[in-house]
């Protein structure tokens, strides 16, 4: 199955190609990091579908997956 | 001792105190809250010569502690008819704070028609001049002038001509180091209460002036040491912030389905690519602009930029991520360079680009020009040069104005002050701040995208009503009193991850005053603050009726979450502290 995936600022290097990904039954964000050689550490938010979630949340098909370093403005 | 001086603008008297009695010991947004609420009438209109202007520097302002450098304005709001604090950056308030002048006010009102008269202010005295020729002018052409006048170091104030021409949505406006007035008070329209006092700039030079020294050198020199340590250890202010300026957020806020786009209809806009920080940083760095600059001597985060045309000369700088937000998802513009234009356009006409920004949305919705046309909007901004044309009066005069004469009812307003970069359906604690705070709505009151989106300081669901009232109150508290202290308010991403932060600050304090201040009297400090603030707003008139959304909030749902507002006014109430 598929996934959007979007990385920004510091992790915008890691984003695939044409943003999708192939994933599998079981897999969460936090493989999706390994998929992708994101450095997990440099992680602070998550958002699946626009929803802040946590690194074991389950992926499913169609699924919009945001990753973020620490980030602040205003 | 600190000095305030007070400057009659009607006599041109300028007299000189102590700061003492109810005065005593406070600064920034301390002292100006508790001035208005002493001396201005709160049922006063805020043009007339009962309301005052003042300016004060932070408590620490002028001392070498990172990022203490920012400036306080207030006044009753021209905009709003509240209490007013604008907090700004640019050089002026370490100038003031080595003149060791904790404020400036200025009063009464000089006859209609007076011309207008710049205040310059040097370790020698206070004078009220006339420079005719900066009446009118931009104010990037003002400050040029001024600068030529009185030497290259000097700090600067200045209003535009939408000021002059007392428009409710104007700013005033400070240069930065490199001489820009790029930096604002822009919201509520304190432009124009200057204006109103025909005072066109305030000049301050601080050449062989000696700054105030630390009762307790030794203590202040090592809590100063480990504050800009905990500024720059900090994953934002030590790296996000430097690197990308603050419109990093618009990818973020949009991926969380809060970028209020086309006038509050969408949380999401479909080209946020084009307008985010990474996209800006990307053509900064093809035209040899500038992608990390402070606002101030000894700002160590460095939000700010200096940002280029296509010809790679200087367009504007400050760019930050509301204005990229107002002029940007909110008119459906995905141009940078446009969008970097009307910021260009609103520092130098004076206005805030918030304000303004959501404006020009009802210019749209009234089919004065058509959404998305960036062009358009520049040259609808550009009529405000002619004090005399009338559509450049109503755009100039805010949101809620602007709707009237064009027959709008979505509008995007709490207190007639326009709502920021943030739908409040979908970043609820956000959401809270904009409609009970003291100031209409405004973010950096209280600004839980902390911990609605970010995750800096705890984490709660922007989408249900849980924790969000709590969450506002508290942020409410801690950033008056943040902006009693001269800090820029960004500190607080650094503060609100690190034990020692707090009591850091009660150091700085404690050793610059040789006073024994807590942690925990940072706390009392913002409360006593909105306690002058909220007790201003009743007198005025201002009831729990006021701190509503507009109903649009209520009755649609956001898309991509289909989320409503749903506080009611009664539980709204109890994000204010009791006053
Ligand atoms: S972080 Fe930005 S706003 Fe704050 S003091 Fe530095 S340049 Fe100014």
């Amino acid at each position: 199955m598929k996934i959007q995936v979007s990385c920004f600022a510091t992790l915008s290097k890691y984003a695939p190609d044409d943003g999708n990904l192939d994933i599998e039954k079981g897999d969460t964000p936090e493989s999706v990091f390994k998929k992708l050689s994101i450095p997990s550490e440099e992680v602070k938010v998550i958002f699946v579908n626009g929803q802040s979630s946590k690194r074991d949340t389950l992926l499913k098909e169609n699924d919009r997956l945001g990753i973020f370093p620490a980030i602040g403005g205003g | 001792m600190a000095r305030v001086l007070r400057i009659n603008t009607r006599n041109k008297k300028v007299t000189e105190e102590d700061l003492a009695g109810d005065y005593a010991g406070l600064g920034g947004r301390g002292l100006t809250s508790r001035i208005v609420r002493k001396e201005v009438p709160p049922a006063c209109h805020p043009l007339s010569a009962q309301n005052k202007l003042i300016v004060a520097p932070g408590l620490l302002t002028g001392t070498t502690a990172a990022n203490t450098g920012r400036i306080s304005v207030g006044g009753k709001s021209p905009l709003t008819g509240t209490i007013k604090e604008s907090n700004a950056g640019g050089t002026m308030s370490q100038k003031l704070a080595k003149l060791n002048i904790m404020g400036l006010v200025l009063e009464d009102k000089p006859e209609p028609g007076s011309p207008f008269q710049t205040l310059y202010i040097n370790k020698e005295g206070a004078k009220l001049m006339e420079i005719p020729e900066i009446s009118g002018m931009g104010t990037y052409d003002a400050s040029k002038k001024l600068f030529e006048k009185f030497g290259q170091k000097v700090g600067i104030m200045v209003i535009g001509p939408a000021g002059e021409n007392t428009r409710l949505a104007s700013s005033i406006q400070f240069t930065d180091p490199k001489g820009n007035p790029s930096r604002a008070a822009g919201r509520g329209g304190l432009g124009a209460l200057m204006g109103s006092k025909k005072i066109k700039a305030i000049v301050i030079d601080s050449e062989d002036a000696k700054a105030p020294e630390a009762a307790d050198k030794e203590a202040f020199k090592a809590a100063a040491k480990r504050w800009a340590e905990i500024l720059v250890s900090h994953p934002v202010t030590g790296q996000g912030l430097p690197s990308y300026g603050t419109s990093i957020l618009i990818n973020i806020i949009n991926e969380a389905g809060t970028l209020p786009t086309k006038n509050f209809r969408d949380g999401r806009f479909d080209k946020a690519a084009d307008i985010s920080g990474e996209k800006m940083v990307e053509i900064i760095n093809q035209r040899k602009g500038v992608a990390k600059e402070g606002c101030h001597a000894g700002c160590v985060i460095q939000c700010s930029q200096k940002y280029c045309d296509e010809k790679g000369e200087y367009l504007t700088s400050g760019f930050e991520y509301e204005t990229v937000w107002a002029f940007g998802s909110n008119l459906l513009i995905s141009n940078m360079d446009q969008i970097a234009m009307l910021d260009r356009l609103c520092d130098d006409l004076g206005l805030d680009t918030i304000e303004t920004g959501t404006t020009v949305a009802m210019a749209m919705e009234g089919g004065v020009i058509p959404w998305g046309d960036g062009q358009a909007a520049i040259d609808l901004l550009k009529r405000l040069y002619d004090p005399k044309d009338y559509l450049g009066a109503i755009i100039g005069n805010g949101t809620s104005f602007a709707a009237e004469a064009f027959g709008v009812d979505r509008v995007p307003v709490v207190k007639k002050q326009s709502l920021p970069a943030y739908d409040p359906r979908a970043a609820k604690g956000v959401g809270v701040t904009y409609a009970t705070n003291p100031m209409g709505a405004d973010h950096t009151a209280g600004y839980a995208i902390c911990q609605n989106i970010l995750k800096v300081g705890g984490d709660i669901d922007p989408l249900g009503k849980e924790g969000n009232i709590e969450v506002s109150k508290n942020l409410q508290i801690a950033t008056a009193a943040v902006d009693a202290t001269g800090f820029c308010l960004f500190v607080a991403f650094a503060v609100l991850d690190t034990d020692d932060a707090l009591e850091t600050i009660a150091k700085l304090i404690s050793a610059r005053f040789g006073i024994n201040f807590t942690a925990d009297d940072i706390g009392k400090t913002g409360i006593e603050i909105l306690k002058d603030e909220f007790s201003f707003n009743r007198d005025a008139g201002f009831t729990a009726a006021h701190d509503q959304l507009p109903d649009f909030f209520t009755n649609e749902e956001l898309p991509p979450h289909k989320v409503k507002w749903d506080f009611t006014a009664q539980e709204l109430q109890k994000a204010k502290v009791d006053f």
